[in-house]
Formats: structure tokens, C-alpha cells, sequence
């Protein structure tokens, strides 16, 4: 098979996936053997791509050309590279879970559930692959439109309400800031292909420059940065597999990484760090990762409280594209790995909780640790990685971001990183440690182990794994993620 | 030659077989005839399309009279590029009408109905054809009032003081029309197009002639439905047959600004209209407020025919807003949304009209829950809905590109950025109606079932229309481009 091919099945296996469960939709076991088939089948699939990529080969497929100038065209880098393997493994995990989940949870029209989420993940691989802003452009559309069905899947007022905040703020960003920004770039420099060193004419106004900057960072709403990040926490009304893999793992990191591809490769690194007029986007940026764990620490609802987690973190792969230093980029990218592992597997966690003891808020989970120590083992684990400290991969991102930050000469945002690590700490550390050692609250009655179903348990100690073993072998994503910068 | 005589057989054949019908008095006859006719019509335009890409415009004498005595008339570009659209549209909502005119007209009324379809279809072909201003006049007439009869013919009373009306709205469209055209005969002694275009330039000082450009952009104006004098539009739609209103949304506002673009660049020139008059200071706000003012009214309408037409308004502000850029791009951009927006809200108003065979009405209570009932019409309203809004892979983001890319040419970012901001509003009235389909619940008793495949398929076809021509766009954008070339170079 020639590479090029291979890019192509990138697309069609989650498609083929989403028929064959629309298909089998009368049949629950063989749908959800085509939900494991399709992911299995498509990390495969990314990892010989990645494989044919190290070796040298050059892939490119062209779809179509809507516009003449504008074709619709999949190429491969490195950082979309990453992106693929890390949310096409992860979809492996998040079907194993959601079988369990789904079933446990008694959730209705799965069917629709499993077909939208394959196509969701088609969406992602060509967001990953996209050769132009393009194609970037129609697959993250095609993303929002793909999740919004996920997102309302309850069917209830409150889904209804927040599938409204979902599709009001991406859609909104994207038309109105992210469209423009594009068909501008497009305007000024007559391409929007993505090509190492930037795009844009040298003679271009830096003004524009930073205005068409900060278009991209606010028109692309799923990075969530403030004040566009309300959707995330509106998001999480969704059944959560889907706030494990697509609003921790696969949407928004659809959106760090479309910045970080447009910092690289419309921009260039070099360029943006010689426009003065961004440096007001640090600001914003470091508000969001401070006032988002801010946030976090008041929220008693686990879920909510993961969201708004999530916000800050994303604000460091934000923070690591406008710094725009090499290692900067290479940390931001390798976050984008290191977050995923560790954030997929507290929701996996949240799940797990709110199937086997039907809890929801943090407050009721002292004590938990005794009925479900495996659970709140790997929260543990996942905690430590998003904070970032060892022995979890959490720590080596964070730590090429504050050396990035020092080589930009950003001392504050050094302290910035530090900050946000104490607060991180004291909105998670203090879950599972009240897990395992508080009494449990009065009055309930004492429970023996009682854990979610076993492929849920199976997915949480997958995940929580590979956060630990992304401390010990972090070289492979390093060099991955260095490539990006040195070309 | 037959292929000679196209240009007279693109307008005759409808116009011929509409009496036809009144003598078949039978509606299943009298749609045969008329699904023939129309499919005659759409080979005709494509011929006619083809011809001219291979050479160039056509120029043909009614009757063998040579020009200035008798009626030219004159297939350019853009001319069979509207042409097309016109017939397509005809001939696609005819095998739709079969089941739903029938539904939604009475059965003794059915070969009028077939008749006036026709006349309107005709005289849309026909002043589109036409490179007489006063032969434009009486096509305009003819498809006017065969649509006030389409229109009055809705099941719903209140279609008939919708057809009053746009009657008397129409009506003085048509004489501002009218008094325009009698002030351009007065001062150069001509009525054909070409001839008007050379003698108008010594002529430009005169007051006459500025009146006369007033009177005209006015009249075309109210037959446009261009903000503030839509507001016929939004009644006439609702209260129509469905089929009536995927004829009137696809066609006739699109035949308006055809005409208005003819006017302006061809009879008088941009020259004149935008350098000297400076109408684009006229037309350019009045098009942002009618992007807003209409995409605002519609968020508030539960009647979902009335908000898809409230958006038509809105629509339209578009196009008006690519023609008062007066840039190539900005024509292509009009240009292109004229046969853009014909599928939008082809589609829209197809699949509305299914829900109106199954549900009998289409606000949105009545709309509530019904995807899972009738889940292929739901699927077109939401395709439907998203070309309308804008999003990859729809003709809506075709359109909106060149649009804004047209704007920011100029360096009216802020006008870009405004025509992005309303698609968002388009976004907020669209799902309304996708909410109410798929995530309220459905009254307890409903017995409603999928629309039959007489309706859906031709749904279908528009909705394949829309995300075709989203991802090839060497026809539309290409034909466009070129016209818009032809249009500013001032070749009538």
C-alpha cells in the first residue's frame, strides 16, 4: 500500500466505522465490535503513517478544489502527527470504557452515540493531517457540528441549554473571528498552505500581523481561551466518554494544536516572536491558566471542576505557540500528549464514580477510596501528571514550557507556570487523598469494594499507565515534538 | 436551424404550453404538460449556456425586425447563467408539485395553477432573455401577476390578503419600472438595451436621466424585496403553496437582481451609477441593515416558512451588498449567490414543505420532535440549514468567501467582518427549527410518517446541488467570475 493510501484510510476507517454502527444499530454487541474494530483499525493505520513518515516518505493526498488555489489536501508533519496518535489510541481505550459505561449507565440511542462519535474522530485525523488552513478549516467545523449531537445526547432542558452554549461560542469564534482571520491571510498572502517558516509576505505590516494573530487565538474558540471558554464547562452535560476523549483529548485538542500549527506553519516562529503587538496575548493567556484554576477551586461538581481544569491547561499549550521559542513549541506539543493521558484518565475516573457509587459532587466522596481504590489509585497517578510532578509525563512538558518561557525572557510566566502548579495541587490533590483517608461521610452505610464494570477499570489503568510511562520513555514524543521546530 | 432560434424557444414553450393547460382541465394532464414544457425549457438554457461559452453572446431579432424597430434579444453570459437557474429550479419543483399542489390546491383549480406556473415561469425566462427595457416591462408583468394568482391560491386564507399585498406593492414596483423606462425612451428615442447603453453617456448631466436611474433602482428595489421595501415578502411566502414558495425564493428575487444588475451595468454603466451617483453609499448600508434588520425578525418567528423568508430578505442583503462593492470580486461574489442561495432555500422550502403534506403546518410547535418521524426531511432542513449559515462543503461558504474576501479587497474589513456576524445570526434562527425537530418531544398522539419519495427526492437533489456545487465550484464560481468580467467591462 503506498503511503498516500494510508493517509486516506486515516479518514475513511472512522467513516466506515460510523456506517457499520449505524448498520449493526439493532445489534448492541456487533456495533460495538465495530466501534472497537474501527479504533483498533485506525491507530494502526496512524502508527504506519508514522512509521512511513520516519522513514522518509512523503505523503499527500488531494481531495478535492473547491476553489481555485484552495484544494482540499491531507499532507503529514510531525505535530499533526502527534495529535493523530494520541487521540486515535485513546479512542482504542474510550470504547473499551464507554461499552461499560454506556451499558451501566443505561444511556439511550447509543447508536447514534457510537456513529457520532467515529465521525468525530474522522473530523480529528483530518484536522491532524490537514496540508492547508483550509481543509484544517472545513474539518473543525465538521468537528463542532460532529459533537454537538454528543453533547445534547440526554435529550433533557439543561442538554438542550448547553448544547446552545456549545454551538453559540465554537460556531460563533470560528464565523466570526477564525473565517475572518483565514480569508484575510488568504487575502494577504494569496496561499494558506502550511509551510514551514510562515506564510505571510515579509513586508506585511506587523499591526496586521498581531491583529490576524489574535484572530486565530480567539477565533479558534475550542482552545477555550478566555473570555471564549464557556462551551467547555457547558460541554460537560455530554455522557462522559465523550467528556473524556473528545472534550479533554480530541476538541480541544484539535484547538491548541490548530494554534500551535498556525503559529509554526501560517506565521512562523521567527516572525511572530519579532511582533511586538502580541505580547498582550501572554496576558490573557496567563489570566486564563490563573483564573481557570481559580475556577476550578470553587467547583464542587467533579466534572465542572475538570473542565475548568482543563481550561487552564489548555492555556499552557496557548502560552508555550505565543511564546514562540523553540522549546516553548516543542513543550506546548508535548503537553499536548502529557494532558491528554493524564485528563482522559480523571474523567474516565468521574465516570467510574458516578456508575459504581452514583456520585457526582467531590464533597460526597470522602472515604471513597476504600469501596474503589483502584479508581482512585489511577486518580491519583492521573493528578500528579497534571500538576506535574513525577513520576508522571506531566512533569516534562511543563518543564520545556518554563524553560521556553525563560529563553523568551518571561520571568513572570515562569512564576505564572509555578503559580498554577500550587493551585493545581490544591484543587486535586485533596480528592483522592480525602478518598482514602477520611471517614467516610456519616450516616452512609459501610460498603466493601464495590468498582465500575471491568472494561471501565480496564481503560482507567491503561491511561493512568501511560501517563506513568510517558515519565520514564518520554524521548520518542521529545524528539517528535523538537522535529516540529528544527524542521 | 432550430439551434437558431433558441433564444425565442427558451420563453415561447413555456409560455405556449401554459394555455395549454387551461384546455387539459385535468391537473394530472396539465402537469404532464407542464413537466415537459419545463423540461424542454432546462434543455433549451443548457443549449444556450453551451453556445454561448463556445461564441459568445448571442444577439436574436424577434420576427427578423432588426433592432431598433423591432425586439432584440440578447443571451450574454450572465443572461444564460440565469436562464439556467430559472429552468433548473422549474424543472425540478415540477415532479415536487405533483404531490404537493395537489395536497394544497383545490382539484378544479389545478390546471391554473399549472397555467400561471408557467406564465411566471415564462416571464422570469423572458425578461432575463430580453435586451428590451420596455419588453423586460410586460415579462415583468407576466410573471407578476401569474404570481399574485400562485400566491392567492394557498389553502391558508390569509394567502389571499398576501396576495393583495404584494399586488399593490407590485404594482408600484412595476410603474416605477415603468416611468423609468418611459423617461429613458424620452431622452435617446430607444428601448433597446444596447443601443440605450451607447446614447446614455452623452446624456448623464441631464436630470432626466438621474431621475430616471432613480425611478428604476427603486422600482426593482420593491420587486427585490430590498430592505425597507420587503416587506411583501415575508406574507407571500408563507402563505403561498409550499411548491409556490420554492419558485418564488428561488427565482423571482433572483431575476430582480438580475435585472438590477442589467440596469446598472449594462443600460447605464458603473461608471455613472457608482462613480458619479455614488449609489453604492445608498445601496451598501441599506444591505447591511437588511442582513440585520431580517436575520433578527426571523429569530423571533415561530412560523418556520415565515423566518426562512425573513432570511430571504437577509439573503438578498447580501447579494446587494456584492453589487454596491462594485469590484469584480464583489459581482462574482453576488453573482454567485444569486444560484447559491436559489438551492438554499430550494432545499429549505422543499423539505418545509413536506413537513406541511405530513404535519399540515410549519410552525414550530407543530414541528416539535418530528426528526424521528420523518428523519430524511430533518436531515435536509438541517443540511439546508447549514449552506445557509455558511459552513464547509455548503454553496453558503462558497458564497461567503468571495463575499468576504471581496470586502476585505476593498479594505472594508469592518464590512467583513459584518457579513460574518450576520451568518451568525442565520446560525441562532437555524437552530431553532433543528432544536424543535430533534430535541423537544413530540405530541403524544402524532401519527405523522416520512414525507413520500415524490417529495423527498426532489428535495434531495437540491440538497445534493448544495453540497456538489460547496465543493466543485468550476461552474458556478468560474461562470460567475467571467460575467462579473463581462459586467464591469461594460460589454451589454
Amino acid at each position: 500500500m503506498t503511503p498516500s493510501a494510508l493517509l486516506w484510510l486515516t479518514l475513511l476507517i472512522p467513516l466506515a466505522g460510523a456506517l457499520a454502527v449505524v448498520l449493526l444499530g439493532r445489534h448492541p454487541n456487533a456495533r460495538e465490535s465495530a466501534t472497537l474494530a474501527a479504533a483498533t483499525a485506525l491507530f494502526v493505520a496512524v502508527a504506519a503513517v508514522y512509521r512511513a513518515f520516519d522513514a522518509g516518505a512523503v505523503m499527500t493526498v488531494s481531495i478535492a478544489e473547491p476553489m481555485p488555489g484552495l484544494p482540499l489536501a491531507l499532507s503529514v508533519e510531525p505535530l499533526g502527527l502527534l495529535f493523530a496518535l494520541v487521540a486515535s489510541f485513546l479512542w482504542i481505550v474510550t470504547s473499551i470504557y464507554a461499552i461499560g459505561y454506556m451499558r451501566a449507565h443505561h444511556e439511550e440511542n447509543q447508536t447514534r452515540f457510537y456513529a457520532a462519535f467515529a465521525v468525530s474522530l474522522a473530523s480529528a485525523m483530518g484536522v491532524a493531517f490537514a496540508a492547508n488552513m483550509f481543509t484544517l478549516f472545513i474539518f473543525y467545523e465538521a468537528l463542532t457540528l460532529a459533537t454537538y449531537p454528543l453533547v445534547t445526547h440526554a435529550g433533557t432542558d439543561e442538554a438542550r441549554r448547553g448544547g446552545r452554549v456549545y454551538l453559540g461560542v465554537l460556531m460563533g469564534t470560528s464565523i466570526g473571528l477564525l473565517l475572518l482571520g483565514i480569508v484575510w491571510t488568504w487575502a494577504v498572502a494569496g496561499t494558506l498552505d502550511f509551510r514551514a517558516g510562515g506564510i505571510l509576505p515579509a513586508e506585511l505590516d506587523p499591526g496586521l500581523v498581531a491583529v490576524l494573530y489574535a484572530l486565530y487565538v480567539f477565533g479558534i474558540g475550542k482552545a477555550a481561551v478566555m473570555p471564549f471558554h464557556r462551551w467547555l464547562p457547558a460541554a460537560m452535560v455530554a455522557p462522559t466518554p465523550v467528556s473524556a476523549l473528545l472534550h479533554a483529548v480530541a476538541v480541544v485538542k484539535a484547538g491548541v494544536f490548530t494554534i500551535l500549527k498556525v503559529t509554526v506553519y501560517l506565521f512562523g516562529t521567527e516572525r511572530l516572536a519579532a511582533t511586538p503587538g502580541i505580547d498582550w496575548l501572554l496576558y490573557v493567556v496567563a489570566a486564563t491558566i490563573l483564573l481557570g484554576s481559580l475556577v476550578a477551586m470553587t467547583k464542587d461538581n467533579l466534572k465542572a471542576r475538570l473542565a475548568y481544569s482543563t481550561v487552564s491547561q489548555l492555556g499552557y499549550v496557548v502560552l508555550g505557540a505565543v511564546l514562540a521559542t523553540k522549546l516553548a513549541i516543542a513543550g506546548a506539543a508535548v503537553h499536548i500528549a502529557m494532558h491528554a493521558f493524564g485528563k482522559i484518565t480523571l474523567f474516565f475516573c468521574a465516570g467510574a464514580i458516578l456508575v459504581a457509587a452514583h456520585k457526582t459532587e467531590i464533597s460526597q466522596m470522602r472515604g471513597l477510596g476504600r469501596a474503589m481504590p483502584i479508581t482512585m489509585g489511577a486518580f491519583l497517578v492521573a493528578s500528579l501528571s497534571i500538576i506535574g510532578l513525577p513520576p508522571a509525563g506531566g512533569m516534562w512538558s511543563k518543564w520545556m514550557l518554563a524553560l521556553g518561557a525563560l529563553d523568551a525572557g518571561h520571568m513572570a510566566l515562569v512564576g505564572v507556570l509555578m503559580l498554577s502548579t500550587l493551585l493545581n495541587i490544591a484543587y486535586l490533590l485533596p480528592i483522592p487523598v480525602r478518598a482514602f483517608f477520611s471517614p467516610p461521610p456519616a450516616g452512609s452505610e459501610p460498603t466493601g469494594l464495590r468498582e465500575a464494570p471491568a472494561s471501565c477499570l480496564a481503560a482507567i489503568v491503561i491511561t493512568a499507565a501511560g501517563s506513568v510511562a510517558l515519565f520514564f520513555f518520554v524521548e520518542p514524543v521529545r524528539r517528535l515534538a523538537l522535529s516540529i521546530v528544527n524542521g | 436551424m432550430i439551434a437558431d432560434q433558441l433564444p425565442i424557444l427558451q420563453v415561447v414553450i413555456p409560455l405556449l404550453a401554459a394555455p395549454l393547460c387551461l384546455l387539459a382541465r385535468d391537473g394530472r394532464l396539465a402537469w404532464a404538460l407542464s413537466q415537459a414544457a419545463a423540461l424542454a425549457a432546462l434543455a433549451v438554457s443548457v443549449a444556450l449556456l453551451l453556445t454561448v461559452q463556445a461564441d459568445g453572446p448571442i444577439s436574436y431579432a424577434i420576427g427578423g425586425w432588426a433592432a431598433p424597430y423591432g425586439i432584440e434579444y440578447r443571451i450574454d453570459l450572465l443572461a444564460a447563467y440565469v436562464l439556467l437557474l430559472i429552468s433548473f429550479i422549474g424543472a425540478v419543483a415540477l415532479p415536487y408539485a405533483a404531490r404537493s399542489a395537489a395536497a394544497e390546491v383545490d382539484a378544479p383549480r389545478l390546471p391554473f395553477f399549472y397555467s400561471a406556473w408557467l406564465l411566471c415561469v415564462a416571464g422570469l425566462l423572458g425578461i432575463t432573455a430580453t435586451g428590451d427595457a420596455f419588453n423586460l416591462f410586460v415579462f415583468l408583468e407576466i410573471s407578476s401577476l401569474s404570481t399574485y394568482i400562485l400566491v392567492g391560491l394557498g389553502r391558508d386564507r390569509r394567502a389571499l390578503t398576501a396576495a393583495y399585498q404584494y399586488l399593490i406593492m407590485g404594482t408600484i414596483g412595476a410603474t416605477f419600472i415603468l416611468i423609468g423606462v418611459g423617461l429613458l425612451y424620452m431622452m435617446t428615442g430607444t428601448l433597446n438595451m444596447a443601443d440605450l447603453a451607447e446614447r446614455l453617456p452623452a446624456l448623464t448631466g441631464t436630470r432626466t436621466v438621474r431621475a430616471a436611474l432613480a425611478f428604476l433602482c427603486v422600482g426593482i428595489s420593491l420587486k427585490l424585496a430590498l430592505f425597507p421595501l420587503h416587506l411583501w415578502l415575508p406574507n407571500a411566502y408563507a402563505y403561498a403553496p409550499s411548491v409556490v414558495s420554492v419558485l418564488l425564493a428561488a427565482t423571482a428575487t433572483k431575476v430582480a437582481a438580475y435585472v438590477l444588475l442589467r440596469f446598472v451595468f449594462t443600460v447605464f454603466g458603473a461608471e455613472f451609477v457608482f462613480g458619479a451617483m455614488r449609489f453604492d453609499t445608498v445601496l451598501l448600508p441599506l444591505a447591511l441593515v437588511a442582513v440585520f434588520s431580517a436575520s433578527a425578525t426571523a429569530i423571533f418567528q415561530d412560523n418556520v416558512k415565515r423566518l426562512f423568508a425573513y432570511s430571504s430578505v437577509a439573503q438578498i442583503g447580501y447579494v446587494v451588498l456584492g453589487i454596491s462593492l462594485a469590484t469584480p470580486l464583489g459581482l462574482t461574489a453576488a453573482i454567485l449567490h444569486l444560484f447559491n442561495h436559489a438551492l438554499m432555500k430550494g432545499a429549505l422550502f422543499m423539505a418545509l414543505g413536506c413537513v406541511a403534506y405530513r404535519a399540515g403546518a410549519v410552525n414550530l410547535d407543530a414541528m416539535a420532535g418530528l426528526a424521528k418521524r420523518m428523519p430524511w426531511t430533518f436531515a435536509a432542513i438541517v443540511a439546508g440549514g447549514l449552506s445557509l449559515v455558511g459552513v464547509p462543503l455548503t454553496v453558503g461558504f462558497i458564497s461567503k468567501w468571495y463575499l468576504v474576501q471581496a470586502a476585505l479587497e476593498d479594505g472594508m474589513w469592518w464590512v467583513a467582518a459584518l457579513v460574518l456576524a450576520g451568518s451568525l445570526l442565520a446560525v441562532i434562527y437555524v437552530w431553532r427549527v433543528v432544536e424543535a425537530g430533534y430535541l423537544r418531544a413530540p405530541a403524544a398522539d402524532t401519527v405523522v410518517r416520512e414525507a413520500p419519495l415524490s417529495l423527498i427526492a426532489p428535495t434531495w437533489i437540491l440538497v445534493a446541488a448544495n453540497v456538489y456545487f460547496g465543493v466543485n465550484t468550476d461552474l458556478t464560481a468560474g461562470l460567475a467570475g467571467r460575467a462579473a468580467a463581462l459586467l464591469m467591462g461594460g460589454v451589454p
